[in-house]
């Protein structure tokens, strides 16, 4: 019983993660219907710039690690993914947008191999670990939980919890109360009519961009936080479970994003757990390939007007 | 012009059983790369039929060659034994094991070409690449199969001959089948499935059938490939591999068979090629060092290409007929 929550818990935080990473395959989705391959490498990057960035950072807030100093390590990783989102999707994927959707998803594997192997060039193959932005230890769980007080919670799985929270909530207040949002929303809802109204496409598809490698940056310095050890190959699997999870949630759809995040780690977890380490992946990838085949439009399904 | 093919079946077939005995007296360096490119030609051609003339993104045909790979060893190192040991009859397990491969990659191919009939684009791209990861997970899990550890101790039984034999087969069938009046109907599918499926194409027998043929020959190509390097591990067989094989159908053009095959050739000398460059000390350090890590180059590649000249560098070359399809 104690296992099963610890699993629970550890997939929890985990699947917070993949959701953050979800939300980007998800707008740029809704936005422009086609999947950024790109998007887990970006989540890498994101994961780098901390890694290089952090120890200045935390020197600027004292010595140690220190929660702002943390705080602010994100929002420059975020900062910096942003910038490298609008770059690639100015430079590669703007060129190609009248040209037949095979086109774009091929240009997006190159991009993704080009971060990866380049990632590999810069950054050197080996895992680096990464610098310590908080004091990351276990909770001490009262005495009176009686035998839940055996459980693990650390102060990295909260972080990554509450993180992710605000950045959903403030998200869903991005696309639902900004003229940026709406904008967003129209142009997903029909792209030319929203051009006609004097949307400038461009400019909203950037800011999407910007803003879900945002969130993968930000995914990025939380997964490092909870696993100190980054290699320029860790977006390559995180970016397909959170593609699978946008999938499974409905892709297009931001609370669908969320809630197939919490469930595809939630469900890897268990099959660690349970079943067998080694089968992790292919039960995701199991997972995955179900649902195209008995709901394609995922869990939370497309059909509302809330497509971003 | 659609007889040429035939011909040329002939002519290859008629020179690897000339030259087969001849060939292994050249460096056996040169002999490896050599079998290296036929294999990639099978791959290449089988899989231009289904992401080139059918227009059905695959990125998984890598997990097809594994099947094909660990199936027919298995077949070999089991059964290898039973007939005796002079030429025939292992030669005669061998070819079984490679049939039995191919089939076994058919019925995965099988089992992917179904959910391809509710997918488009993306998401069979995506699922494609699964299959792949899945395909490897449960080699990975196959304690029969070696699991991590790889499966090695196979016979050297691929030679030149069975190996350009196989490539000249899938290489005829392909374009035979393309350019038969059954065949068509690819090509339909790939154009515009709404207006096939008007015309009574049966989209979905046309998709499935692509895929097991594809998956068919990529399954060859994994038991020869087994049996030519001796040793197969299931990280052989993951998605970057898959990569290897679409980028060289794009590159050759998707859909123009000549290219294709003439890319296969290219991108399996690029990497010996690449390899001897990162010994020239002369050479600044990154690009030593870029040269060395061959993916780099290849992602640049698919980049470059997909902005400047997505019909591939060899597309709109090929056989006249292709041509007329492109410029529409």
């Amino acid at each position: 019983m104690i296992e099963f929550l610890q699993q629970l818990i550890d997939g929890f935080s985990q699947g917070a993660i993949y959701a953050l990473i979800a939300l980007g395959y998800t707008m740029v989705f809704g936005v422009l219907r086609f999947i950024n391959f790109a998007h887990g490498d970006v989540f890498m990057l994101g994961a780098f710039a901390g890694l290089y960035l952090g120890p200045r950072t935390l020197k600027l807030f004292g010595a140690g690690p220190s929660y702002i100093g943390a705080a602010a390590v994100m929002l420059l990783a975020m900062l910096v993914c942003a910038v490298i989102g609008i770059i690639i999707e100015r430079l590669c994927y703007r060129p190609l947008r009248e040209r037949p959707k095979l086109t774009v998803l091929i240009t997006a594997i190159g991009v993704s191999l080009f971060l990866e192997n380049f990632g590999q060039f810069i950054f050197g193959a080996n895992p680096k670990s990464f610098p310590e932005l908080i004091n990351n230890r276990a909770f001490e769980l009262p005495e009176w939980w009686g035998q839940f007080s055996a459980l693990t919670i650390t102060i990295s799985q909260v972080l990554v919890v509450a993180v992710t929270l605000v950045l959903l909530i403030a998200m869903r207040h991005i696309v639902l109360h900004t003229r940026m949002g709406m904008a967003m929303r129209a142009l997903s809802f029909n792209p030319v009519a929203a051009s006609l109204m004097g949307i400038n496409t461009d400019v909203v598809i950037s800011f999407t961009f910007g803003l879900g490698s945002a969130l993968a940056g930000a995914a990025g310095i939380l997964i490092s936080i909870q696993q100190p050890s980054i290699d320029p190959l860790m977006g390559v699997n995180a970016g397909l479970k959170a593609f699978v999870a946008a999938v499974l949630g409905g892709i297009g759809n931001l609370p669908g994003a969320a809630l197939g995040g919490i469930l595809i780690g939630l469900l890897e977890y268990i099959v660690v757990g349970y079943v067998s380490p080694t089968y992790r992946d292919a039960i995701v990838f199991g997972v995955l390939i179900l649902i195209l085949l008995v709901k394609p439009t995922g869990l939370l399904g497309s059909s509302e007007r809330e497509k971003v | 012009m659609d007889k040429w093919p035939k011909s040329i079946l002939i002519a290859v077939l008629l020179g690897c059983l000339i030259g087969s005995p001849f060939v292994f007296q050249i460096n056996p360096y040169y002999y490896d790369i050599l079998l290296g490119i036929g294999i990639s030609i099978i791959l290449a051609a089988s899989l231009n039929l289904v992401n080139g003339y059918t227009g059905q993104f695959s990125l998984g045909h890598a997990g097809f060659m594994g099947i094909g790979a660990y199936a027919s060893s298995w077949v070999t190192l089991s059964y290898g034994y039973c007939l005796g040991a002079n030429t025939t009859s292992t030669t005669t397990v061998f070819l079984l094991a490679l049939l039995g491969g191919g089939l076994m990659a058919g019925i995965a191919g099988l089992m992917v070409g179904v959910p391809s009939l509710r997918l488009k684009g993306d998401y069979l791209a995506i699922v494609t690449l699964a299959f792949n990861e899945i395909i490897k997970g449960v080699i990975q899990n196959a304690e029969p199969l070696g699991a991590q550890r790889g499966l090695g101790g196979m016979v050297q039984h691929t030679n030149f001959f069975w190996t350009f034999g196989f490539a000249a087969l899938t290489v005829y069938v392909v374009v035979h089948l393309v350019n038969s009046t059954y065949g068509r109907g690819f090509l339909a599918v790939r154009d515009d499935e709404i207006a096939a499926e008007a015309m009574g194409i049966n989209t979905t027998k046309y998709k499935v059938l692509a895929f097991v043929l594809g998956a068919f020959f990529a399954g060859i190509a994994g038991g020869l490939y087994a049996h030519f390097k001796q040793f197969i591990h299931p990280e052989g067989f993951n998605f970057l591999r898959s990569v290897d094989i679409v980028v060289m159908v794009i590159l050759g053009g998707m859909g123009n068979t000549a290219g294709v095959c003439f890319a296969a050739v290219l991108l399996t000398i690029l990497p010996e090629f690449l390899r001897s460059v990162s010994h020239y000390t002369w050479l600044p350090l990154w690009l030593q060092q870029i040269a060395e890590n061959r993916m780099i180059l290849y992602s640049l590649l698919l980049i470059v290409l997909m902005l400047t000249r997505p019909q591939g560098l060899f597309g709109g070359l090929g056989m006249p007929r292709r041509r007329k399809d492109v410029e529409k």
